[in-house]
């Protein structure tokens, strides 16, 4: 397909932008080269994107079972209050006074979320989950800073973890241990015991973890690390399993942050925009990034905690990203958070049972939210990978499951169903993915070069990370 | 699969060439590239840092994941394979022709095993 570069012509020209009512200002540096701009009418504009649509699958045109990412469906409702013009219109440096509707929806948001962790204050500033890590982390580092406890260098993080809790520790000075996963997924407790000391600043932990089990030992992990002085830090990627049934902060975490874009119905996937809201206990409220808002008799207003740790982002986060979390909150209520939560985890068990007569399971017994199959035994049986069942998959118009992750398990693929799905669409599903497992046997080939009927077929992904083109070249 | 007799391997899937007493040349084994998969970057160590037995000394990419590269001894870096900046892929092609890194003053060894017992170790793997 042609880029928007390559449409139109000369000449061509839209007028979706309001005349300019500000005075033209003369820049004392001017560009020698013209703008490279399209020129494209509106209705050329318009079939552009139309186009750009058909080539992509998103959670509206079918199943999105992208395991660790939570793809479900997001309410339009939540959209549509995020487009109220009292929402959309607002100026981030107008007077606290004029924005007492904006910073009252932050200040529930806070206390309805702070109530899902279990913790005692949340800011809204980061723009995304690693974001998020980020500053959990800076709270841990501010805490044994601001105690002169300067020994404590080391983070510890299972290697079932996603990338970014290693890439969070690194970016925030720690250095990182790597600790084994037991035979169930879950932390072996005692190379949890042995990498434990007085260097251990934190823990960074997932539950439940990226193989879809809740750790049963989890009291029992926190009590370690804190008994050895370090605080624990709960990634909240997961939280869709267990919001409103189990709270972090009574598993013994001391900070979280959530994905509010996973979780609270914000749809994702595309960059952006997203919200990794950090809660903390008591203890580390004095180290949040400012500002905090708070309410004084009846009026709202910002906080800038004694000891921040300084802003993590311009403003107030991702504001709109909030109003949606709040609208899904305010919808589902307190039934409905952990009815959700309890329907992901259901859904998830259904699709593992209807489906472990042919796939391996990587571990056995009921799962959470996700659960991941290993297609070893396929591939040694057959020569069909994971990658090519995957690719199979979108000829039947499905959106694959998560891929050769987490890394502890070959051949893997982690299917998250979430809570929006019915039963008739998992049952047709699992059919499909039952017909692909019996083609690796009679068919290998065709799973080999698949897929055969998307807009582009199987895609040189090796080429493309030896060689990867990032930038369009314009003709001279 | 190839297991070349005059090798060492780890059980981080590392081969270990000795050049003299305390010189090898160090690299990933046939079935380590097979499991990954074609590799699209290494991120090569650097000359004269020092390497500890089992521990990560070097990553490698493919489509699939980013691995780390365990070192089989503890030693300095001497030197480092820089065609595998632009060739990655002849750790595909010649997994025991293209050596990462070369140590140098080595004090200690990884338990490392010949190479009948690391093919066994392979297929207990699977």
């Amino acid at each position: 397909m042609k880029l928007i570069f390559e449409q139109g012509a000369e000449g061509h020209c839209l007028h979706l932008l309001p005349a300019c009512d500000v005075p033209e200002y003369q820049l004392s540096a001017e560009r020698t080269a013209p703008l490279h701009l399209p020129h494209v009418s509106e209705n050329e504009l318009t079939r552009h994107y139309t186009a750009l649509c058909r080539q992509i699958h998103g959670v509206n045109d079918g199943f999105y079972p992208l395991g660790s990412c939570t793809m479900k469906y997001n309410p339009k409702i939540d959209e549509e209050m995020a487009s109220l013009p009292g929402f959309t219109k607002l100026h981030p440096l107008q007077p606290e006074e004029t924005a007492q509707g904006a910073l009252e929806a932050l200040h529930i948001l806070g206390t309805e979320l702070g109530e899902v962790f279990g913790m005692d204050a949340v800011t809204f500033q980061p723009a995304a989950g690693a974001h998020g890590e980020f500053t959990g982390v800076l709270l841990i580092k501010a805490y044994h800073t601001d105690r002169g406890d300067t020994a404590r260098t080391k983070i510890i993080v299972p290697d079932s973890a996603h990338g970014t809790n290693p890439a969070t520790a690194a970016m925030c000075g720690y250095q990182v241990v790597n600790i084994a996963s037991n035979d169930k997924g879950g932390v072996d407790l005692d190379a949890l015991r042995a990498a434990v000391g007085p260097d251990t600043a934190g823990l960074m932990l997932t539950n439940p973890n990226t193989v879809g089990l809740f750790d049963p030992n989890i009291l029992e992990i926190t009590k370690i690390v804190h008994n050895a002085g370090g605080l624990c830090y709960y990634d909240g990627a997961n939280l869709n399993a267990v919001m409103g049934v189990v709270r972090p902060g009574d598993m013994g975490f001391d900070c979280i942050h959530s994905n509010l874009h996973k979780t609270f119905a914000t749809p994702h996937g595309g960059g952006g925009p997203g919200a990794g809201a950090v809660g903390c206990k008591a203890f580390l409220r004095k180290y949040m990034p400012g500002p905090l808002v708070v309410e004084q008799s009846g009026k709202f207003g910002f906080e800038y905690p004694e000891k921040s740790i300084g802003r993590v982002k311009l403003f107030y986060g991702n504001f709109t990203v909030c109003v949606k979390a709040l609208t899904y909150v305010c919808t589902l209520g307190k039934e409905g958070i952990s009815e959700a939560a309890k329907n992901a985890v259901l859904n998830a068990n259904y699709m593992m049972a209807c489906l472990k007569e042919k796939f391996d399971m990587a571990y056995d017994g009921p799962c959470m939210h996700e659960f991941v199959m290993s297609l070893t035994r396929l591939h040694h049986e057959t020569g069909v990978s994971a990658l090519d069942i995957a690719k199979g998959m979108l000829d039947f118009d499905l959106h694959p499951p998560t891929m050769y992750f987490p890394l502890i398990v070959h051949e893997a693929l982690m299917v998250e169903p979430c809570e929006t799905e019915s039963k008739q669409l998992m049952d047709e599903v699992c059919g499909i993915y039952c017909r692909l497992y019996d083609m690796a046997y009679t068919d290998p080939g065709a799973l080999h070069t698949a897929p055969h009927t998307t807009p582009v077929r199987r895609l040189d992904e090796v080429g493309a990370a030896r060689n990867p083109v990032l930038r369009y070249r314009f003709e001279a | 699969m190839n297991f070349p007799a005059e090798l060492k391997y780890s059980r981080d899937h590392e081969w270990v060439k000795m050049l003299d007493d305390t010189t090898a040349l160090v690299g990933i084994s046939d079935f380590a590239q097979s499991e990954l998969g074609d590799l699209v970057y290494v991120n090569l160590p650097v000359a004269g840092d020092d390497v500890v037995a089992g521990e990560t000394a070097c990553d490698v990419e493919s489509v699939k994941a980013v691995s780390d590269v365990m070192s089989p001894v503890s030693g300095r870096i001497a030197e480092v394979n820089e065609a595998l900046d632009d060739a990655p892929e002849l750790l595909n092609s010649d997994p025991y022709g293209a050596w990462i890194f070369k140590v140098e003053d080595i004090t200690d060894f990884a338990e490392l095993l010949d190479a009948e017992d690391y093919e066994a170790f392979t297929k207990e793997e699977h």
